[in-house]
């Protein structure tokens, strides 16, 4: 069973030569760690804070949120761009797509039932009642 | 406190006579199984060779089983429905009393999809994909077989309602507001919902386990663009297995904490919406309407290229269509609730995104038939399921297109029209599908074929059978009539529903064919037995011997192209039959039994069962008892064992001379 296997499951310990150039797993998580809790931290911030104009606010955590996942992929998951993660590159845009589409969808058409169900006022009405 | 929660001798409908009939019925059978096993000693050969296989071979066969059993219930309800409905006109009622015959549509449904549909596609992907990728077995054997048995345990909690307690009414669906708890006290719904969560995390798990083998495990050489069409279309469902189910566990989820927390997800009151079960339910419901019919599609795919000798027409084409289905799956699943009052926006885009949809579909039907076209065509079984589903499905297609169009669903939604399109497509393309698998495969699971003459008039039953069943049910529904109707008072439609049960009977006619097929071919089994490539195949699966050993292959196949058996037959004919050297045989890992996918599944039906009960002793004594599995499981020592190479080159040359002789 093992030798139709090509190549390498994400988190599989490399091999010699591979490893030669490498940097050490453990750098690997330590940079992480250290990239997610900045990201926490100015999470946190950015929600408490006055300085930063309100709008912006829940745009801005967004963002962050988007990059902390980044962060979990590449450093945790080991979500890389060589050829041994083309599968799991895939494999997550496929699944982002879903999401997005999911999510997307059911807003839209919640929302739309949402507004339809609404009791008409008196003008909705006589809108929906012209020709 | 109460031991045992709701559970008491009032749970069991001791004053219906139906019931327990139907109960006392499936008691017998059972003790009549358990009893002739026990008869013969055949528990420790059952425990080892099958119960506690790994063997993705194995499992694949212990599916088919469990979904020919539960088609025998399923169908069981629909005739009692179409029984119920050819006489219950005018001021009769009938025999079925209503809050009996609302469990009864419900169970049907539920069954056939949950059951009966998804346990034979995943049975039938389970035997052939890793034989016809060339491998020894799927990436995760044990969660293999943990799968399997969770979807059997799903099964026995639907079966168990049926003798203690009641089974939903609410429909396969069970849209709230009626399925919470309000309106559904009983232990109905909670039956349904469990057995769903649990068949749904063994589907899960299988989902996971096929995307896992195909993308990592193929045979030498098995390029992307070589995989046989099955494998791309079982790619694809696991895919849409993967991405679908968890928003049904999810929905139900909610569900099921309104139902035992109360919370108010899907409500009337405090705010909950019962819109977003119906659209998360179907963000799941119409992937899975894919989910069952691509495997067909694949299996027609094989099948058609093997008895018309020619490789498929438009391999390409067919592979795009498959991954276009897969992604547009997810763009459509608003057809199922245009009438919920969505704006003209909405429906536009779903109806013609689902439109779009059948545009892939189509392209699959006419490489079919350019397939067929100029070959030699032998009119065997499978390729009378298949064509007997090219007519059927194109007809249930155009329906379904036209229900596509918002308006025309406004008029027939809900009406038994309706039923009449997604019998047509499902019985015509899945279950049509299942049976060319069936009738396909079997030669190479069991060393000897099917006999022919009762397949032929098994599918004769069916293809008639189907016609006279649902063709009076688009005309009623054109006529008014709506779905799950107890009685009716409008005497035109009784004609048309006397024919529908005649229907019904003629396919009870197909499935006693089919009981009788195979028991007459095990007892003519001698007669019937076949070599490693009784069909002139194209795929590894008939380079191996039939039965295929536990190892699958002695070598790893190296493939060279497309079609890979039949290329290497070309090419040893052109060596005029020279034969290949000889090369050493070595060990080969496998893995070992293991009991775990029996006992989780056996603490999921007492988590189940108690959940639905109330008795939360017992739940948490369930919980511990998976956990401990689990444990046991993670901490096992020598998971695989290895296969001596002298056993191999036993199996090979004992296979050579059986040929030779």
């Amino acid at each position: 069973m093992t030798d139709v296997r090509y190549d390498r499951a994400p988190g599989d310990v490399p091999s010699e030569e591979v490893q030669a150039w490498a940097p050490s797993e453990a750098l690997v998580y330590s940079i992480g760690l250290l990239v997610a809790l900045v990201l926490t931290a100015t999470s946190f911030w950015v929600a408490n804070t006055s300085m930063l104009w309100p709008g912006g606010v829940g745009l801005g955590l967004a963002v962050l949120a988007i990059a902390q996942m980044g962060v979990h992929l590449v450093f945790f998951l080991h979500l890389t761009s060589g050829p041994d993660s083309t599968n799991n590159i895939l494999a997550l845009a496929f699944g982002l797509l879903i999401v997005f589409v999911v999510v997307v969808g059911t807003i839209w058409i919640v929302t739309d039932l949402n507004d339809n169900m609404l009791m008409p006022s008196s003008d909705a009405m006589n809108v929906r009642m012209q020709p | 406190m109460n031991l045992l929660g709701k559970l008491d001798w009032s749970a069991i409908p001791l004053h219906q006579p139906i019931i327990m009939g139907a109960t006392a019925f499936m008691g017998l059978i059972v003790a009549a199984v358990l009893g002739f096993i026990t008869m013969k000693g055949a528990w420790p050969y059952l425990w080892r060779e099958w119960l506690t296989s790994v063997d993705h071979k194995r499992i694949g066969v212990m599916y088919c089983i469990l979904a020919l059993v539960m088609l025998l219930r399923g169908f069981s309800d629909a005739i009692m429905m179409r029984s119920q409905q050819a006489v219950a006109a005018g001021g009769a009622q009938g025999y079925l009393p209503p809050e009996h015959f609302d469990q009864i549509f419900s169970a049907h449904g539920t069954i056939m999809i949950f059951f009966m549909a998804m346990p034979f596609v995943v049975g039938l992907m389970n035997f052939a994909v890793p034989l016809q990728l060339g491998i020894r077995d799927v990436a995760f054997p044990t969660l293999n077989s943990v799968s399997f048995w969770l979807t059997a345990a799903g099964a026995l909690l639907i079966n168990v309602s049926l003798a203690v307690g009641e089974f939903s009414k609410a429909g396969w669906w069970g849209y709230p507001p009626l399925s919470e708890l309000q309106y559904s006290p009983g232990v109905g719904v909670d039956y349904y919902l469990w057995s769903l969560q649990i068949s749904g995390l063994g589907t899960l798990l299988a989902g996971i386990n096929f995307v896992t083998t195909i993308l990592k495990m193929r045979a030498p050489g098995m390029s992307y663009m070589r995989m046989p069409v099955f494998c791309w279309t079982s790619l694809a469902t696991n895919l849409l297995i993967v991405a679908a189910f968890p928003v049904l566990t999810a929905a139900l989820a909610m569900l099921l904490l309104d139902r035992y927390l109360g919370f108010h997800f899907f409500t009337n009151e405090a705010g909950g919406n019962q819109m977003l079960y119906a659209n998360l339910f179907w963000v799941w419901g119409h992937p899975e309407v894919y989910i069952l019919v691509l495997p067909a599609f694949g299996v027609f795919s094989e099948v058609i290229a093997t008895f018309s000798g020619k490789p498929l027409f438009g391999y390409r084409s067919m592979v795009v269509a498959t991954m276009a289905i897969c992604v547009l799956s997810f763009f459509v699943w608003l057809h199922h609730f245009f009438t919920m009052g969505a704006s003209a926006n909405v429906n536009g885009f779903f109806g013609i995104m689902s439109m779009v949809i059948a545009l892939p579909t189509g392209v699959k039907i006419y490489n079919w038939l350019f397939t067929m076209y100029g070959g030699r065509v032998r009119l065997s079984v499978p390729v009378l399921w298949t064509v007997g589903f090219m007519v059927t499905f194109v007809i249930g297609g155009m329906t379904g297109v036209l229900h596509a169009v918002p308006p025309v669903s406004f008029q027939l939604h809900n009406s038994v029209f309706l039923i009449a399109h997604f019998h047509n497509v499902i019985i015509g393309g899945v279950v049509f599908g299942a049976m060319a698998g069936y009738t396909y495969w079997f030669p190479k699971a069991f060393g000897f074929a099917l006999d022919e003459r009762w397949g032929k008039a098994s599918f004769w039953c069916w293809l008639v059978g189907f016609y006279l069943a649902f063709m009076p049910l688009y005309l009623l529904g054109l006529m008014g009539m709506t779905r799950r109707m107890q009685h009716y008072d409008n005497p035109a439609w009784q004609p048309w529903l006397i024919v529908a049960m005649i229907g019904a009977i003629v396919i009870l006619g197909g499935i006693i064919c089919q009981i009788v097929q195979l028991v007459v071919s095990i007892r003519d089994r001698d007669r019937l037995r076949v070599t490693a490539d009784p069909w002139n195949g194209r795929t590894l699966e008939w380079s191996t011997a039939s039965p295929p050993p536990a190892w699958n292959f002695a070598f790893a196949p190296n493939v060279t192209g497309r079609d890979a058996f039949w290329t290497s037959k070309r090419q040893e004919q052109a060596r005029q039959d020279k034969p290949a050297p000889a090369r050493a045989y070595e060990p080969i890992e496998m893995p070992k039994n293991s009991a775990t996918g029996f006992v989780s599944a056996f603490f999921a039906v007492i988590i189940g069962f108690s959940m639905i009960w109330h008795i939360w002793w017992l739940a948490s004594v369930g919980v511990f008892g998976a956990f401990v599995t689990l444990l046991a499981f993670a901490f096992r020592r020598h998971p695989e064992f290895e296969v001596p190479a002298e056993q191999i080159a036993r199996f090979e040359r004992a296979q050579q001379s059986g040929a030779a002789a």
